[in-house]
């Protein structure tokens, strides 16, 4: 095993040759959103560590957190943690061996997309309501 | 399979695992992290939500009731591991070059750790109020 060295061989057609479909837009969103996370957990921890160490320090964060651009960066947050989430309780069905004939497929990809758009909507909205 | 000068038997080139070097236990971390990080990841956004506009004493004092402390170190802990392993598979798939792999690889790790260090301290210094 060890031994062999790399050979060019070549390669069977990768995504490119496929037509788009909903379902495999999904996955990849569901994978760009999950790199987004790994981004977006280090401005949640950031936020804890605000908390933790002093007000100056904590009232900064939360003027760059109230800016319009902050907003929009956790507004994408939000919307990347719904759908990776709604993603990912997809995948348990499909991990336990059901949900795979394409009507299936298809009405979960579709009820997951338009899930994580209302939810982050909602919660944004339920948010702006509590600060009123 | 290869024969010849090589004398392994098929149980110990299985023991290896072959040329990726583990089995299903990554898969499997994955999926467990995730089922926690369901319910865990909406204690998170209520704590957010519940935290608009709050004071840093505020969230100080809240974070240092020990259900919140534990719910949330468990919280941002599962989150970090389920993101590294997740990170690592995005790498492996990506990352060809087997220095750059390395590095990629040895960088999530500390990505991950660093995440957890900070994390760590905020919550025991909100915990013991030092």
């Amino acid at each position: 095993m060890s031994d062999m060295k790399p050979v060019a061989r070549p390669l069977s057609p990768h995504l490119q040759i496929y037509k788009p479909m909903l379902s495999m837009m999904m996955s990849i969103m569901h994978r760009i959103t999950g790199v987004a996370l790994s981004g977006g957990l280090l401005l949640f921890v950031w936020w804890l560590l605000a908390a933790a160490l002093s007000d100056d320090y904590f009232n900064l964060v939360q003027m760059l957190f109230g800016h319009w651009l902050g907003k929009l960066v956790l507004f994408g947050f939000t919307w990347a943690l719904i759908h990776h989430t709604l993603g990912g309780i997809r995948h348990f069905v499909w991990d336990v061996g059901r949900g795979y004939d394409l009507n299936t497929v298809e009405t979960m990809v579709w009820w997951s997309l338009i899930g994580g758009l209302v939810l982050t909507v909602a919660l944004w909205a339920l948010g702006y309501w509590v600060m009123a | 399979m290869k024969t010849g000068t090589d004398m392994k038997t098929p149980l110990k080139r299985v023991r290896g695992l072959g040329a990726s070097g583990s089995g299903t236990e990554h898969f499997w971390h994955q999926r467990v992290s995730a089922i926690f990080l369901v319910p865990l990841g909406l204690y998170m956004v209520w704590f957010a939500m519940a935290h608009l506009g709050a004071t840093r004493a505020e969230v100080a004092a809240s974070l240092s009731h020990p259900l919140h402390a534990v719910l949330m170190a468990l919280g941002v802990g599962l989150a970090i591991w389920h993101s590294m392993l997740g990170l690592q598979v995005v790498i492996e798939d990506y990352v060809h070059g087997p220095v750059a792999k390395l590095a990629a690889l040895l960088l999530n790790q500390a990505y991950a750790a660093l995440l957890a260090g900070l994390a760590l301290y905020a919550l025991v210094k909100m915990s013991f109020g030092v």
